[in-house]
């Protein structure tokens, strides 16, 4: 908690204006917005918790459980969707049974939502900690989850 | 600056800063409204008050759009019509078809303005909101998925409230309304209060039913189930039931409940009698000792929560009398039990209030008195009026009764606690007697009457200069907490009422009661004290009794342990 302390300090200003980078200071060292973490920002800014998590689950790139060790981004921009990147959210979900936004429960794989990674010509793409999957299909997908699920063990 | 716009065809007067809605209204043209709540500002959400702009040829939202000079305004045009349609069947395209079975039945104003617009059949179909039913709360169920978003219940619970436990969680077609990290109720810091399922258009948010419970209770043949209704019920029923607003229905009432199979009847009044015995005479004590002031009333449980949440700090200044309705309850586990010869287990206590966060004061853990809880199940005005209907109680056709005695008299001090600042004025009656031996000159303190969001008064009893203040709506009271908090210190004595007018505006009063019907309980409440003789708690003869055969005398050994309590501070989210 003392990390987020520093974080607030660095906004001499309470103002309700600094709250979106305040948020986005605070994922960056943590990796999410912890119950704790927004509570505190709350009491800075003098704004209830449920107004800062309205804010902060507007936006996608907030996330409200820690990391996993896996990392997945997978791209919703249109070059992917209209390559079938739906399908392949569907089955990513499926396949480790939490959706995007959460963590598994063995904190090894954590879903991301992002709008383009830029990377069209490969779509449908997905990253795993910052590293490119081409062309994903659903066996695709299989081979590279259980790909690190070896890894681990 | 005044000038005219032209509204279907005809000049009507506007005023500069006026929306569309504002000249609308006063020029009875009335166009459909759903998120548009009163003294708030408009969120255009709901889209329902569209009206035709005639020059730029624009559909606009009349609640948020201001009036200009030159405006051609339609608000029945053909193009109008059709659009609101539309908005109905959009809103109704992934809402619930179970009216049959919904609270809010015949009282909803999505079902109004479907029918209203003559919507017959379902034209659209969308996916269902799947959010899960939150009965966490022992006060308040939501079902997000009767919700349609308009976002009245965020609005009423920031700005009039204070509170804030709810906003839009998500975005776009995945947006609905939660707590913070949509956990339960209960662990939020919502206080109860109700406010936001009287502004509920559906039936998304409703009180938690207890009728199960006592039905079961008063069919138990063992159990003695005894009634208390609160001060307000009288005078705020008609509403519910189609009797004439703000009358006082109190003898047909005492008639209804005995019709249903309830054993003793009693008027919360009586304990509020006995509440201003024990709080005036803490007050006393609080100034001649120069204990912490100033006091602050804690009959209100909506209050009290906040209090612990928000407040913590100032809960030494939280008056330690209980409520009037476990004052109730813990006097009729135990004198009246006693007297009637009743296993106090096997008496079940109901309390009628016009209040949801009584639901919760009834359950907590400091309202138990060797594992007998003061009150067992409390239901709200609107749930009394269901509750008559199921026992074929015909209203309109019963003579009036009295209540049960003991502890069924009460004065007109009493009754007073229904409205904001009937407990300071009760309290200061009593406090005035006390403190001189002569009773207040015409009783009456009109400084701390009626709906003002805060009155502050000086009183003078002999040589003691008290000030007191007066505030309804939590968000109201926030702001004279801060002033306590920085370190005001001519104010000894403080009520809060977290209901807009004090209890007659409670959470568990009929949905849609307007202004003119509120302003008519107040008067009711008042009139009755004008017309009544007995005005004082203290000279009331069954509370005199009470302490001569029972409690000895207020804040005495046996009050200290039924009719007192300590607060603590509450950790939720806030």
């Amino acid at each position: 908690m003392g990390n987020i302390k520093n974080i607030l300090e660095k906004y001499q200003e309470p103002s309700r204006d600094n709250l979106i980078p305040i948020l986005q200071d605070i994922q960056e060292n943590e990796g999410y917005l912890s119950k704790e973490s927004v509570v505190q920002v709350g009491s800075y800014l003098n704004l209830p918790s449920s107004k800062i998590y309205g804010v902060a689950t507007f936006y996608n790139q907030f996330r409200f459980l820690p990391k996993g060790k896996f990392h997945i981004q997978i791209c919703r921009g249109t070059a992917c969707h209209v390559l079938g990147s739906a399908t392949v959210l569907q089955e990513l979900e499926k396949q480790l049974k939490v959706k995007a936004g959460e963590t598994t429960r063995d904190g090894l794989f954590s879903v991301e939502v992002v709008a383009c990674i830029g990377a069209c010509g490969l779509a449908p793409v997905i990253t795993v900690n910052g590293e490119f999957f081409a062309k994903i299909t659903p066996d695709s997908l299989q081979a590279i989850i259980e790909d690190y699920k070896n890894k681990e063990q | 600056m005044n000038y005219t716009i032209n509204i279907n065809n005809k000049e009507c007067s506007a005023e500069q800063g006026e929306t569309i809605l504002d000249v609308l209204k006063r020029n009875g043209i009335k166009v459909p409204t759903l998120c548009h709540l009163k003294e708030s500002m408009p969120t255009g959400a709901c889209r329902m008050c569209i009206v035709e702009d005639m020059k730029s040829g624009k559909l606009i939202t009349s609640c948020s759009f201001p009036a200009a000079p030159g405006m051609e305004i339609k608000t029945h045009s053909q193009r109008v019509v059709e659009a609101r349609k539309t908005i109905i069947e959009l809103l109704l395209s992934n809402h619930p078809d179970d009216c049959l079975y919904c609270v809010r039945d015949k009282n909803c104003e999505l079902q109004n303005l479907s029918e209203e617009h003559h919507v017959r059949e379902r034209r659209i179909r969308g996916k269902k909101n799947k959010e899960k039913l939150d009965l966490s709360s022992a006060s308040i169920v939501r079902d997000p998925e009767k919700c349609i978003l308009c976002g009245r219940c965020v609005t009423i619970c920031e700005e009039v409230m204070g509170v804030s436990c709810i906003d839009f969680i998500n975005r776009g077609n995945k947006a609905f309304i939660g707590t913070s990290f949509n956990q339960g109720l209960n662990t939020s810091s919502c206080i109860n209060c109700g406010q936001c399922i009287m502004v509920c258009p559906t039936g998304a948010l409703t009180e938690k039913n207890h009728f199960a419970e006592i039905q079961s209770a008063i069919n138990d043949q063992n159990k003695t189930v005894v009634v208390q209704y609160a001060p307000s019920i009288s005078v705020s029923m008609s509403e519910e039931i189609g009797l004439e607003p703000g009358m006082d229905n109190n003898g047909i009432l005492n008639a209804a409940l005995r019709k249903v199979g309830f054993d003793f009847i009693f008027d919360s009044s009586f304990a509020a009698d006995l509440t201003i015995m024990e709080e005036s005479a803490e007050l006393i004590r609080r100034i001649t000792n120069e204990e912490t002031l100033p006091m602050i009333t804690s009959c209100c449980p909506g209050w009290v929560k906040y209090a612990e949440e928000f407040y913590s700090d100032l809960i030494p200044n939280l008056s330690t009398c209980k409520s009037p309705q476990q004052m109730m309850g813990a006097v009729v586990k135990t004198y009246f039990a006693e007297k009637q010869g009743i296993n106090p287990e096997d008496i079940y206590m109901v309390a009628i209030m016009p209040c949801t966060a009584k639901k919760f004061e009834a359950q907590r853990e400091e309202m138990v008195h060797k594992g007998i809880s003061d009150v067992d199940a409390v239901l709200t005005t609107r749930e009394l009026t269901k509750f008559l209907k199921l026992y074929g109680v015909d209203m309109f056709n019963i003579d009036p009764e009295v209540t049960d005695s003991p502890l069924g008299f009460r004065s007109s001090a009493g009754k007073m606690f229904g409205a904001s600042g009937g407990v300071m004025e009760a309290a200061i009656r009593t406090a005035h007697f006390k403190l001189t031996g002569k009773e207040l000159v015409n009783f009456t303190i009109p400084q701390v009457r009626g709906f003002e969001k805060r009155k502050e008064t000086q009183i003078k009893i002999s040589d003691l200069e008290l000030g007191v203040a007066v505030v309804n709506g939590m968000a109201n009271a926030k702001v004279l907490l801060d002033e306590i908090r920085a370190g005001r210190k001519d104010i000894q004595f403080i009520e809060i009422m977290a209901c807009p007018g004090g209890c007659i505006g409670g959470g568990g009063q009929h949905i849609g009661t307007d202004d003119k019907q509120l302003a008519q309980r107040m008067k009711t409440l008042y009139d009755i004290d004008k017309k009544e003789t007995l005005k004082v708690s203290h000279k009331n003869p069954e509370i005199i009794e009470l302490y001569q055969n029972f409690l000895g005398e207020p804040l005495g050994h046996k009050s200290h342990e039924l009719l007192h309590t300590h607060y603590q501070k509450r950790d939720v989210m806030i």
